[in-house]
């Protein structure tokens, strides 16, 4: 059964408030649910007036500066900061996102930052995203062919084959659309979630790949795929503006079809 | 699933901000627990018309004001659960995925319901 609320260890308190510096006209507040493993406490939300003549247009720029200048103990991962690693997904403003392309501007009233919802939280902002890597490893995202490779060149395939893996190759794995599906939230034990099945649908559709008979077998089970109830917050969040419930709907269309 | 972890569980529904989508879907399942209590009502109306033992405790209630707003909820339901399940039936045959189009598809599928609805008890007021 889907537990709708917090766990006790979990619920999340009142924290300390950090002014802005002296003199600064030009503030924001932003609210960021903060959790230290080695305080044994509750985790609860910090909320920090920031310098705006100061900072850089993005999320990311915003907590960058906290850390440097107004709190070095907050915890976050980033990396890139243009959008192609996924490391600084969280939830900002109520949906999941990137820090680093998500602009304070097109926020408004004040900035509340959460991790990824209805995951085991590490510290911060970092939640612990082993099972979602271990999901993306079961779909076995690499090509299975019965054939050899030619010993001179790529395998060879049509434009119009390659076309068929257009939003389907493009996924940076940030994992904002798994932890934004309610059915994810419940199942994710057993339901893969959009971005494993969309990243099973890519070899699906791949021409080269010898082995879809095997990968919908895998597929073909109540909870795997079949979870999916087109709630589309997957779609709706993706950075990248991929389109995991589709690729779902269309493997369980080559799943009918198989059954003839 | 019981949470056994030390460390906490990032909210979820506590925080987060659902789309319209999101919200049809889970109104499409409510409708659907609702239209299953609805029938048995229906079935008790049908077994109470058809003059089968006293049926004066159920005439009674369906022709209270209260009776009658149970009956037009009932039908907003079954309404809103069939055209959500049109849109579910484009869904499975691949149509409709498009971020903008199913949010479109959300909101004619309230308001077509609406619509039914009203249609509904209009024509069965004036019958």
């Amino acid at each position: 059964m889907a537990e709708f609320r917090l766990p006790k260890n979990s619920i999340v308190g009142p924290g300390k408030h950090y002014p802005a510096p002296e003199g600064a006209t030009n503030t924001r507040t932003i609210k960021i649910y903060r959790y230290d493993p080695d305080s044994g406490k509750n985790p609860h939300i910090d909320t920090y007036d920031v310098d705006m003549d100061s900072c850089g247009p993005m999320v990311l720029d915003a907590i960058i500066k906290i850390k440097n200048e107004m709190d070095s103990t907050l915890t976050f991962r980033r990396s890139c900061r243009e959008g192609i690693c996924g490391s600084c997904a969280m939830n900002i403003d109520g949906s999941n996102t990137l820090a680093c392309t998500m602009a304070l501007a097109d926020i408004e009233g004040d900035i509340t930052i959460y991790p990824l919802p209805h995951q085991s939280v590490i510290k911060d902002l970092v939640s612990d995203l082993t099972n979602f890597y271990a999901q993306y490893a079961s779909v076995e995202p690499w090509l299975k062919s019965d054939s050899p490779a030619p010993p001179d060149r790529e395998r060879l395939q049509s434009p119009e084959d390659r076309e068929k893996l257009d939003g389907a190759y493009e996924c940076i794995l940030c994992a904002c659309c798994s932890t934004s599906c309610p059915s994810y939230w419940w199942n994710s034990d057993r339901y893969l979630g959009p971005a494993a099945l969309l990243a099973s649908y890519r070899w699906l559709a791949d021409s080269r790949d010898d082995a879809t008979g095997d990968r919908l077998d895998d597929l073909e089970d109540p909870f795997k795929l079949y979870r999916c109830h087109t709630i589309m917050n997957c779609a709706q969040v993706c950075p990248k503006g991929l389109n995991p419930a589709k690729a779902i709907a269309e493997t369980k269309k080559m799943l009918v079809e198989r059954r003839g | 699933m019981a949470w056994n972890d030390k460390r906490p569980l990032s909210p979820h529904l506590q925080i987060y901000k659902l789309p319209l989508t999101a919200y049809v879907s889970i109104g499409n399942r409510a409708a659907g627990v609702v239209n299953c209590i609805a029938m048995v009502l229906l079935v008790s109306v049908i077994a109470a018309a058809s003059g089968a033992g006293d049926s004066s405790t159920i005439l009674w209630l369906v022709n209270s004001w209260f009776g009658k707003l149970v009956l037009f909820g009932f039908t907003l339901s079954l309404y809103f659960h069939m055209c959500n399940g049109i849109r579910h039936l484009f869904w499975d045959v691949g149509h409709g995925f498009d971020v903008d189009t199913a949010t479109k598809t959300a909101k004619v599928s309230i308001g077509v319901a609406v619509a039914l609805t009203i249609i509904t008890w209009i024509v069965a007021s004036a019958s």
